[in-house]
């Protein structure tokens, strides 16, 4: 194919997308509501990773000690727990000390401006050396008598790690189901313009036209097609993103729930989104131009 | 050159098209191929353009072998051989001028030489009044012009009209036939399919004809029509 031609052929491509106007923009549609779910899950999915990583780096454990121990029996706990391989510190914290920090915590809410110390157990905060004997650890300190109950995110790590899994597994269904919608439309689309166009077809292979001629303005509809999708997807994620991070911020009871701002994901969502909006766009026309080349 | 050796063309169904036709068409001649609808008129254009492959025999068409050629070398062999057809084949939402161009911009022709040539084609057909027109405004004839001159216009060695004067009354069809003429005295190889014997008694060319997928004649018409009968 000659340099000459690359301009003429991409305006061709161009016109085919205005030819089909409809069409196009259903395709754009198509591809901009496939592409903003796959976009929605891979964020979603992003984020739960880096609250599981956070969360695995807590490593603090709260031991609650029998309400029925007097201090002096609960500070000998200390020594027991200071003795376990993978405590770093184990701080005694009597439930007077527990009582101020709860009533600091809870100071605006009337539903607790009753409690009295002796409603609060005497605790230990354990630091622990390595993290990722948390749950072992967690296990030795149960068994420890006197000790009435413990407090170990990794639970909570645990939660967030088995909704990560599921989510990843619906997210690589729904992305492969999307792309394949996004590929069929595309696809058609193509299709569409190509049948609208098989004499001009015919005539191009009659004359000597090279099967790389007649299918690269084709390829220029259908990656310019997945291109404005992918473009409008991103455009509307951010805004999407940046809409429900403020509105979760702003409520107490998500506060669990930290999300990274969409800035700092950019590079990796233009990557993301280019590359799905390429292949549906490329994948999507050449599947359809290879049923017509025998015209 | 075109040179056909002992060609046999079968189709899938089993339905024989060309029963062992050898026939040599030289630079510069022209010819016409005649004969009853199923003679293997259709089969022989074909595997003149490279859409069909013999069945055996061989095909050698301006210095390319279609027995063996490779898919990817058929456009280039196309470029040698343009083609008229009786329905025209032009583009409808195209002028005169870009049916024409559009023929040298597919093959990867430059601007300049698209404006030098399309023109001088265009003057050459007598379509150089109209290049603004689109096909719809034009008479029949007029198209079957157009179409020439779009066959011609990457300057083949061989032309190959398929019943070009099917559509036209008797005065155009021999107006299209006399162009022809004038573009084989240029040096052009015109190979003319076609049911109309009047014309073909009018110039005194010659006559390949074809039955049941074998030459029953092959001579100047006068010859070919007593062969034929």
């Amino acid at each position: 194919m000659k340099l000459n031609n690359i301009g003429y052929l991409i305006k061709e491509g161009i016109r085919g997308i205005f030819l089909h106007g409809f069409m196009s923009f259903a395709a754009v549609c198509v591809t901009v509501a496939c592409l903003l779910i796959v976009g929605s899950f891979s964020i979603l999915a992003y984020n739960l990773d880096i609250m599981v990583e956070e969360l695995n780096q807590t490593n603090e454990i709260m031991v609650y000690i029998d309400e029925t121990l007097t201090v002096d029996e609960a500070k000998s706990i200390g020594t027991q727990l200071s003795g376990i391989e993978n405590i770093l510190q184990a701080t005694f914290v009597p439930r007077e000390e527990a009582l101020k920090k709860f009533v600091a915590d809870h100071q605006d809410d009337p539903a607790f401006s009753g409690v009295q110390a002796s409603d609060l157990r005497h605790r230990y905060v354990v630091t622990l050396m390595d993290n990722a004997q948390m749950k072992q650890t967690d296990e030795i300190i149960k068994n420890i008598p006197g000790v009435a109950k413990t407090n170990a995110e990794y639970e909570l790590a645990e939660g967030f790690s088995t909704i990560q899994d599921i989510l990843q597994m619906v997210s690589v269904a729904v992305i492969a189901v999307l792309l394949v919608v996004s590929l069929l439309i595309i696809s058609n689309t193509v299709k569409l313009a190509m049948y609208d166009r098989k004499d001009e077809i015919a005539i191009m292979k009659m004359v000597g036209a090279t099967n790389g001629f007649i299918r690269l303005p084709f390829i220029v509809e259908g990656f310019t097609l997945g291109m404005i999708g992918a473009a409008l997807a991103f455009g509307l994620e951010w805004v999407v993103y940046d809409g429900l991070v403020a509105k979760i911020a702003a409520m107490d009871s998500l506060k669990l729930f930290s999300f990274v701002p969409f800035q700092s994901l950019l590079i990796p969502m233009i990557a993301t989104f280019c590359a799905a909006g390429f292949f549906v766009g490329i994948v999507g026309s050449w599947t359809s131009i290879r049923k017509f080349m025998d015209v | 050159m075109i040179e056909f050796t002992d060609v046999v063309k079968s189709y899938e169904q089993g339905n024989k098209a060309l029963n062992g036709v050898s026939m040599q068409i030289e630079d510069g001649e022209f010819v016409f191929l005649v004969g009853p609808s199923g003679s293997g008129k259709s089969t022989i254009i074909k595997l003149i353009t490279g859409e069909l492959k013999p069945t055996s025999g061989t095909v050698h068409v301006n210095g390319y072998s279609l027995e063996r050629i490779r898919k990817r070398e058929i456009p280039f062999l196309r470029r040698t051989v343009g083609v008229v057809f009786q329905d025209f084949r032009l583009i409808d939402n195209m002028t005169v001028y870009e049916n024409v161009a559009f023929a040298m911009r597919v093959i990867g022709a430059k601007e300049s030489e698209i404006k030098e040539r399309v023109p001088y084609v265009l003057d050459l057909v007598g379509l150089e009044n109209k290049t603004n027109r689109r096909p719809g405004e034009l008479s029949g004839g007029e198209q079957q012009r157009l179409a020439i001159a779009r066959a011609l216009v990457n300057n083949p060695s061989t032309i190959i009209a398929d019943e070009p004067t099917g559509n036209l009354d008797p005065a155009r069809a021999l107006e299209i036939m006399e162009l022809l003429q004038e573009i084989n005295n240029l040096g052009t190889t015109l190979l003319v399919v076609t049911h109309a014997q009047n014309l073909v008694n009018q110039f005194g060319n010659r006559v390949i004809s074809l039955d049941e997928g074998l030459i029953v004649s092959d001579g100047l018409e006068e010859e070919a029509i007593n062969e034929a009968q």
